[in-house]
């Protein structure tokens, strides 16, 4: 386990890179989500329509293909930023539509008469979706969401493929520097479980307390 | 959200908000294309070029080597994965453990440090194989212990009535497992099961990261020899939409029919990925 213990520093800073790109990510994505939910329950058309092909377009494309295109592509656009917050704008882009997709499952769940009551009492549809639906809603998606979430921690690892050095660069680095294949990837893999483990929880113990006692 | 119908002013208010929201998204569009526009990247050129048939066939070669290293993965994934899941349902301590441990390990860890792992350790390891067979082994590695999970939770699902049943009948532990409990959690588990091998599909395009040639990465090659990245991953982008959409359609459609037949639900698997943390809203499309 040298490898490991003389680097530790090294995984250190990786995991923290990993810890910024997931936590930076999960709220934009959190964000993103929420809109494209709220726009697919609208009784607007061409909201729905925007975001149901958001939808369908972000979920049905393999993540590499995103970074690809928004690293290696988009530059012919004049878009073209740095590593790292490329990596924090295609994660968000991609885990806003699995989230959305989650919430959205959310609003299907809360009863029919809540939002009726609601608006036969004279609120509107923004008014019944932020008073009385989605906090209804959100609580019941805490373990999809608690998924996606581990979700994103282990997608991040993606960022490696443009070279932003979270944890997976991190064992491709003392692979290749140290050849100790086995000891390295026991050591990334504890590190990975640092994060998911606890967030595993986190997200039990949250869903335990946002849990509707009937 | 809304069963009722609209009143006067409510559907007075949604036929503003959807003019003004139909001109937003066209002037996003309209932005969208300008901005090709503007860079040159709507010459012909660049797009016609993917479709000369050299050009077509050093794709086309890229998707079946995408094709076959997610059937191969897919085929020892189910295999390893029906046997991880009967080693965690064994009446043997050790099998448990054993098979338990190997799928949280597995599973904690992203796929692509397994690829990495097999693509770069593996050979320190004195083990020196092709790009395809790492990528196969990685995605057969991790996909085994996800749909360890996804069995696992199938048979458990089972009312404990089935089991006892068949012991009545005077049958073995393996004979009730193979003759009446895993048939009947096979069907519960399909659309499950087909979400993985979707997301399966799409996690092949990592091999592309190690070098393997297959369709991203050819997708990559087209981009930067004929100098059009931004054209060529667009369609790399568009033939894996199409391709998973229909495969996801087909998920949802055996999803409801067995929802008609059996009126049980598909079952839900904590940790599996993105694809299945929001498979319960497919199952209510």
């Amino acid at each position: 386990m040298d490898v490991v213990v003389d680097n530790l520093g090294f995984i250190g800073r990786g995991l923290v890179t990993t810890v910024r790109l997931t936590l930076l990510s999960w709220v934009i994505a959190f964000f993103i989500g929420l809109l494209l939910a709220t726009c697919r329950v609208s009784p607007v058309p061409p909201l729905r329509g925007a975001a149901t092909t958001y939808v369908t377009l972000v979920r049905n494309t393999p993540l590499l293909v995103l970074f690809f295109l928004f690293f290696f592509g988009f530059p012919n656009l004049g878009i073209q930023y740095p590593a790292f917050p490329s990596a924090v704008i295609v994660l968000s882009v991609y885990t806003g539509a699995f989230v959305g997709e989650a919430i959205r499952a959310g609003l299907n769940t809360v009863a029919r008469g809540q939002a009726e009551a609601a608006r036969s009492i004279g609120l509107t549809f923004p008014q019944v979706l932020a008073i009385v639906v989605l906090p209804q809603a959100l609580r019941s998606v805490v373990a999809p969401l608690g998924n996606l979430f581990i979700a994103l921690t282990k997608n991040s690892s993606v960022a490696f493929s443009i070279s932003v050095v979270e944890l997976t660069g991190v064992s491709s680095r003392l692979i290749t520097r140290f050849a100790q294949p086995l000891p390295t990837l026991f050591g990334i893999a504890v590190a990975y479980l640092l994060l998911t483990y606890p967030s595993g929880l986190a997200f039990g113990a949250l869903e335990r307390r946002l849990a509707v006692r009937r | 959200m809304f069963a009722d119908e609209l009143g006067p002013r409510a559907r007075r208010r949604v036929q503003i908000v959807s003019a003004i929201a139909f001109v937003a998204v066209a002037a996003i569009v309209a932005l969208a294309v300008r901005r090709f526009a503007a860079e040159g990247q709507l010459a012909p050129e660049l797009w016609t070029v993917l479709f000369i048939p050299e050009v077509l066939r050093f794709l086309a070669l890229g998707l079946l080597v995408t094709l076959r290293a997610a059937l191969t993965a897919g085929f020892f994934a189910l295999l390893i994965g029906g046997l991880l899941a009967l080693g965690r349902l064994a009446r043997s301590a050790p099998i448990r453990w054993a098979a338990g441990a190997y799928v949280e390990f597995f599973r904690a860890l992203p796929l692509l440090t397994l690829l990495i792992f097999a693509a770069f350790g593996l050979p320190k390891l004195g083990l020196d194989y092709s790009r395809l067979t790492y990528v196969i082994i990685a995605l057969a590695v991790y996909n085994s212990a996800v749909l360890g999970e996804i069995f696992r939770a199938g048979i458990l699902s089972l009312e404990r009535g089935q089991s006892e049943a068949a012991y009545a009948v005077g049958l073995t532990y393996w004979q009730a497992m193979l003759l009446v409990i895993v048939p009947q959690a096979l069907r519960r588990m399909v659309p499950a099961v087909v979400s993985q091998l979707v997301t399966l599909i799409k996690d092949t395009s990592l091999g592309a990261i190690i070098g393997l040639e297959e369709f991203l990465r050819r997708g990559q090659l087209e981009g930067e020899f004929d100098r059009n990245p931004l054209q060529a991953l667009l369609f790399v982008a568009l033939v894996y939409i199409l391709l998973c959409y229909a495969l996801s359609r087909l998920a949802r459609r055996l999803e409801q029919r067995q929802r008609r037949r059996y009126s049980a639900g598909a079952i839900q698997v904590a940790g599996a990925g993105e694809d299945l943390a929001v498979n319960e809203e497919l199952a209510r499309t």
